[in-house]
C-alpha cells in the first residue's frame, strides 16, 4: 500500500495587499523540467518558483506548453500515453514524482478547473459531494455544511440554494463553471489550477469568475492559464510568459505588462507577434 | 495590428505637430516683444486656440486607444503623450501671456535693450526642442541632458528678478514696465519647467523609470 | 449553388429558385420508396403470420403443457416452450451482460491503445461476431457439455450424469458466447460517447480510476449497455442452432425447474411442427400460432427492456 505523503503544508503569513519586499513562501518549485511526448520535447528546461496565496498567470501563444506545465502540477499528464518527465517538480518541498507519493493524495491537495466546464450529470449537490463521499464523509449534516460553504465561496449559493437537487446540467455556462470551482474547493485543496476557466464564457460570466478568483486567492494558491492578456493583467500577481516550450520571462504582473524585459515578451504582450 | 499601429503613429504625429505649434508660439511671442510688434502679439494670443484644440484632440485619441487595453510600450506611450500635450498646452498659455504683456509694454518706451529675456527664451526653446527630439528618437540620454538646463533658466530668472526689483526701487516710474518684464521672465521660466517635464516623461517612456520629484527618492515602476 | 444564383431574380421580394431541383426530388423519392418497401415487407410478413396464426391461438393453447403428441390442434399447448425460451434468454442475459461489460470496460478504459494484446482481443471479438450459429452449437456441446459438464460430474461424484449432458445452463452459456460481441460493441460505443472531460474531472478530484468508472462512467453508459442487452435478447430469442445440441429437447413432460434440466423452445418447436407433423394441414394453424407467440414474446422482452432503458435515460438526463 502506498503511504500518503504530502504532510500538511504549513502556511506562511499571508501576503499584505501591497507586496512587501522579500519573497513569500515558495510553494511550487520547478527545476530543469523537461517533458516529452514520445520523441518530441514539449517543455524545455523550465525553471520556476510559484509563491503561495498569489495568482500566477501562464500566458503565451497556442502550443507554447503552458497547459502542459499546468497539468504537471497535479500529474494529469500521467494519463497520456508516452509522456516522460525529466527534472523535478516540488510542491511544499516534496518531489511529486517521488516513489512514495500517492497521486490520488496529490490530486486532493492540488485541484483543477478545466476550460470546458465538466460538471457530472448529477445534481448540483451530488456534484459537490462527490469527492467528499469518496473521502468518507457520509453524514448528511456534514455534507450539507460543506456543500453550502463551497457554493458560498464560489459565489453561487444564492442562485442555486433552492434547487440543489436538480441537475447541474440545467445551469448556464457560467454557473456550471462555478459549480466546477465549488466542487474543486469542497475538498479544501491548497492549490487550484485553472486552465482557461473563462474562455468559453460571456463577458459578464467571465467578470464574475475573475472576481471569484480575486476572492479565492486569500486562501488558495492559484495558477491560471489564460490566452487573454488583459485578464492576466487584471487578476494575476505574477505572470510567466512561455513560447515554444520555454519559459521566456517570469516576473510581477505589473512589470510584465508595463515594461517587460525581453523583447519577445514585449512583442507578445503588445500583440505584435509573428 | 496594423490599424492599431497606424493609430499610434497618428497620435505621435499629432503630438509633434502640436509641439511645432507651441515652439512657434514662443518664438513669435519673444519676437513680438523684441520688435514691439503689436500685430504679431495679437496673433499669438488668438492662435492659442489652436493649441487648446490640439490638446483635446490628443486626449480623445488617447482615450480611444486606451479603450483597446494596450500594454507595455503602447501603454506608456499613450499616457506619456497625454502628459506631454498638457505641458505643451501650458507652454502655449505662457506664450500668450508673454504676448499680452508685450502689448502692454509697447504702450510705453522701452526700458533698455532686451538681452536676458531673449537669452532665456533661446534656452527654453532649446530645451523644448531637445526634449521633443528625444521623444521622436526614443533616446533617454538626450532627454536626461535637458533636465540640468532648467537650473540655468531658473538662475537667469532670479537674476533678472533682482535687477528689476532694484530698478523699481530706484525709479518708481518704471514699476509697471518692470512688473510686466518680471511676468514675462516668469513665463519663460515656466516654459523651461514644462520642457523639463516633457524630458522626464520621455525617460519614463523609454526606460519605465519615473524620475520626477527626485526628493521623494527613486521609484522604479515596479517597487520591490 | 451557382445555378440557382444566376437564375435568381434580384427583385429581392422572393427567393425561390427558378429551376426545379430534380436531384433533391429524385433522392427524396428514392429514399421514401425504400422506406415504403421495407415497411411493406414487414407488414406482409406480420399480417401473414397474424392471419394464419390467429385461429390457432387461444388461452388454452398458451397455458397447456402438451402430451407427447403435440400435432393435434385440439389438445396441444405451448406453455413449456414459452417458459423454456424465456428462461434461456434470461439466464443468457445474466451471463452475457457482466462479461461483456467488463470486457468492454477493459478495452476502452484500461487497455493500452495499440498494444498487441488489445489488437488480439478486438480481433477475437470481431471474428466471434461472424461465426455461424451452428458452430456455436457444436462448441457448446463439445466444450460446455463434454468438457466442463463431464468433469464437473466427476468432481461432484454425481450418481448419474447431471452436468455432463444437455441442459438449460449450457444452452444459455452458449447463447451468451454467441451474443457477447453485440454487448461488447454496444457497451464500448456508449463508453466512448462519454466525454473524456468527465473522467478528467473525476480524477482531478482525487478519485481512483476504478471509482471513476464505477461512479461516473458506468452510470452514464447504462442506456448503451441496455441497448446491447436488448440486441442480444432479440438475437438470442429466435436462434435455434446454438441450442440444438446444448439443451433443447423434443419433448419434456414437465416445465424446466433446475439449471440442469432440458427445456423446450418455441423456435425449435416450429421446426419440429413443420417437419415431423403427420398432417401438415391440421398442424398449420398451430405452427403459425407458435410463430406468432414467438414474435410476441420477442417484442415483449424487447419492449420491457426499452421501457426500463427509457426510465434510466430520463433519470440521467434531468431531475433527480
Amino acid at each position: 500500500m502506498v503511504e500518503t505523503v504530502l504532510p500538511k503544508i504549513s502556511f506562511a503569513a499571508p501576503d499584505a495587499a501591497e507586496p512587501a519586499a522579500g519573497p513569500s513562501a515558495q510553494l511550487i518549485e520547478v527545476e530543469n523540467l523537461c517533458l516529452f511526448y514520445g520523441p518530441s520535447k514539449a517543455l524545455k528546461d523550465i525553471h520556476l518558483r510559484i509563491n503561495e496565496r498569489v495568482v500566477t498567470a501562464f500566458i503565451g501563444p497556442s502550443g507554447c506548453g503552458k497547459s502542459t506545465l499546468l497539468r504537471c502540477f497535479n500529474r494529469m499528464n500521467d494519463l497520456i500515453d508516452g509522456v516522460r518527465i525529466e527534472g523535478s517538480v516540488r510542491i511544499g518541498g516534496h518531489d511529486i514524482h517521488g516513489p512514495d507519493v500517492d497521486v490520488i493524495e496529490l490530486r486532493k491537495r492540488v485541484g483543477m478547473v478545466f476550460q470546458k466546464s465538466n460538471p457530472f450529470p448529477k445534481s448540483i449537490y451530488d456534484n459537490i459531494a462527490y469527492a467528499l463521499r469518496l473521502q468518507g464523509v457520509r453524514q448528511k449534516s456534514g455534507l450539507d455544511a460543506i456543500v453550502e460553504e463551497s457554493l458560498r465561496r464560489a459565489a453561487l449559493w444564492e442562485e442555486v440554494k433552492d434547487r440543489l437537487h436538480t441537475s447541474a446540467l440545467g445551469l448556464s455556462g457560467g454557473q456550471q463553471q462555478r459549480v466546477c470551482i465549488a466542487r474543486a474547493i469542497a475538498i479544501k485543496p491548497e492549490i487550484i489550477l485553472m486552465d482557461e476557466p473563462a474562455s468559453a464564457l460571456d463577458p459578464i460570466a467571465t467578470a464574475r469568475i475573475e472576481d471569484l478568483i480575486l476572492d479565492l486567492k486569500k486562501e488558495y494558491t492559484i495558477v491560471i492559464v489564460t490566452h487573454n492578456m488583459q485578464q492576466a493583467a487584471r487578476i494575476s500577481d505574477f505572470t510567466a510568459f512561455f513560447y515554444l516550450g520555454e519559459l521566456i520571462e517570469f516576473d510581477r504582473t505589473r512589470k510584465i505588462f508595463t515594461h517587460p524585459t525581453k523583447k519577445q515578451t514585449e512583442d507578445y504582450v503588445t500583440g505584435r507577434f509573428g | 495590428m496594423q490599424h492599431f499601429e497606424q493609430e499610434i503613429g497618428d497620435l505621435k504625429q499629432t503630438l509633434l505637430a502640436m509641439a511645432a505649434r507651441a515652439e512657434t508660439a514662443v518664438n513669435q511671442a519673444i519676437q513680438a516683444l523684441v520688435d514691439r510688434d503689436d500685430d504679431l502679439a495679437r496673433t499669438v494670443k488668438e492662435d492659442d486656440d489652436v493649441l487648446d484644440r490640439f490638446e483635446k484632440e490628443i486626449d480623445e485619441r488617447a482615450i480611444a486607444l486606451l479603450a483597446k487595453a494596450p500594454l507595455a510600450t503602447d501603454l506608456r506611450l499613450i499616457t506619456v503623450a497625454m502628459k506631454i500635450s498638457q505641458n505643451l498646452e501650458r507652454v502655449g498659455d505662457e506664450a500668450a501671456k508673454i504676448a499680452k504683456r508685450s502689448l502692454e509694454l509697447s504702450q510705453e518706451p522701452q526700458l533698455k535693450a532686451y538681452v536676458d529675456l531673449p537669452r532665456m527664451a533661446t534656452l527654453a526653446l532649446e530645451m523644448l526642442k531637445q526634449a521633443l527630439g528625444a521623444f521622436v528618437s526614443s533616446q533617454s540620454d538626450e532627454a536626461l541632458a535637458v533636465i540640468p538646463h532648467d537650473k540655468a533658466v531658473d538662475q537667469l530668472n532670479r537674476q533678472l528678478h533682482r535687477e528689476l526689483v532694484s530698478f523699481m526701487v530706484e525709479q518708481p516710474a518704471t514699476i509697471s514696465r518692470c512688473l510686466n518684464l518680471m511676468v514675462i521672465s516668469k513665463s519663460l521660466e515656466r516654459i523651461a519647467d514644462h520642457a523639463k517635464n516633457i524630458a522626464e516623461e520621455v525617460v519614463y517612456l523609454r526606460e519605465a523609470r519615473d524620475i520626477r520629484h527626485p526628493k521623494l527618492g527613486r521609484t522604479d515602476a515596479s517597487p520591490e | 449553388m451557382t445555378n440557382a444564383a444566376t437564375t435568381l431574380r434580384t427583385s429581392g421580394r422572393h427567393f425561390r429558385a427558378e429551376r426545379f431541383d430534380y436531384g433533391s426530388f429524385f433522392f427524396t423519392g428514392l429514399t421514401g420508396l425504400a422506406t415504403v418497401i421495407i415497411l411493406a415487407i414487414l407488414a406482409t410478413i406480420l399480417l401473414n403470420i397474424l392471419l394464419n396464426g390467429w385461429d390457432g391461438l387461444s388461452w388454452r393453447f398458451i397455458s397447456t403443457i402438451p402430451k407427447k403428441d403435440f400435432f393435434d390442434p385440439d389438445t396441444t399447448g405451448i406453455l413449456p416452450m414459452i417458459i423454456g425460451t424465456t428462461f434461456r434468454v434470461l439466464v443468457m442475459t445474466i451471463f452475457v451482460i457482466p462479461v461483456g461489460v467488463i470486457t468492454a470496460v477493459y478495452l476502452t478504459e484500461y487497455a493500452p491503445h495499440n498494444s498487441p494484446l488489445t489488437r488480439i482481443i478486438r480481433g477475437a471479438v470481431n471474428n466471434l461476431a461472424g461465426v455461424p450459429s451452428i458452430v456455436f452449437g457444436l462448441f457448446g456441446a463439445g466444450f460446455f457439455i463434454n468438457f466442463i459438464g463431464r468433469n464437473l460430474d466427476v468432481a461432484l461424484q454425481s450418481a448419474k450424469p447431471t452436468w455432463g449432458q444437455p441442459a438449460l445452463v449450457w444452452a444459455s452459456l452458449t447463447l451468451a458466447v454467441m451474443t457477447l460481441p453485440v454487448v461488447i460493441v454496444a457497451t464500448e460505443e456508449s463508453l466512448k460517447a462519454i466525454p473524456p472531460g468527465l473522467r478528467e474531472a473525476s480524477l482531478a478530484l482525487g478519485a481512483t480510476k476504478l471509482e471513476t468508472i464505477l461512479k461516473i462512467v458506468l452510470p452514464q453508459a447504462l442506456p448503451g449497455i441496455m441497448t446491447g442487452g436488448i440486441l442480444a435478447v432479440s438475437r438470442a430469442a429466435g436462434e435455434v442452432a446454438p441450442i440444438l445440441f446444448t439443451g433443447v429437447a423434443y419433448y419434456m413432460a414437465s416445465l424446466p425447474t433446475r439449471p440442469t434440466d432440458q427445456f423446450m423452445d418455441l423456435g425449435y418447436h416450429v421446426y419440429v411442427l413443420s417437419t415431423q407433423s403427420p398432417n401438415i394441414e391440421a398442424t398449420r394453424p398451430i405452427l403459425y400460432a407458435t410463430v406468432l407467440v414467438l414474435l410476441v414474446l420477442t417484442f415483449a422482452l424487447n419492449f420491457g427492456a426499452i421501457v426500463i432503458r427509457a426510465r434510466v435515460r430520463k433519470k440521467l438526463r434531468a431531475l433527480h
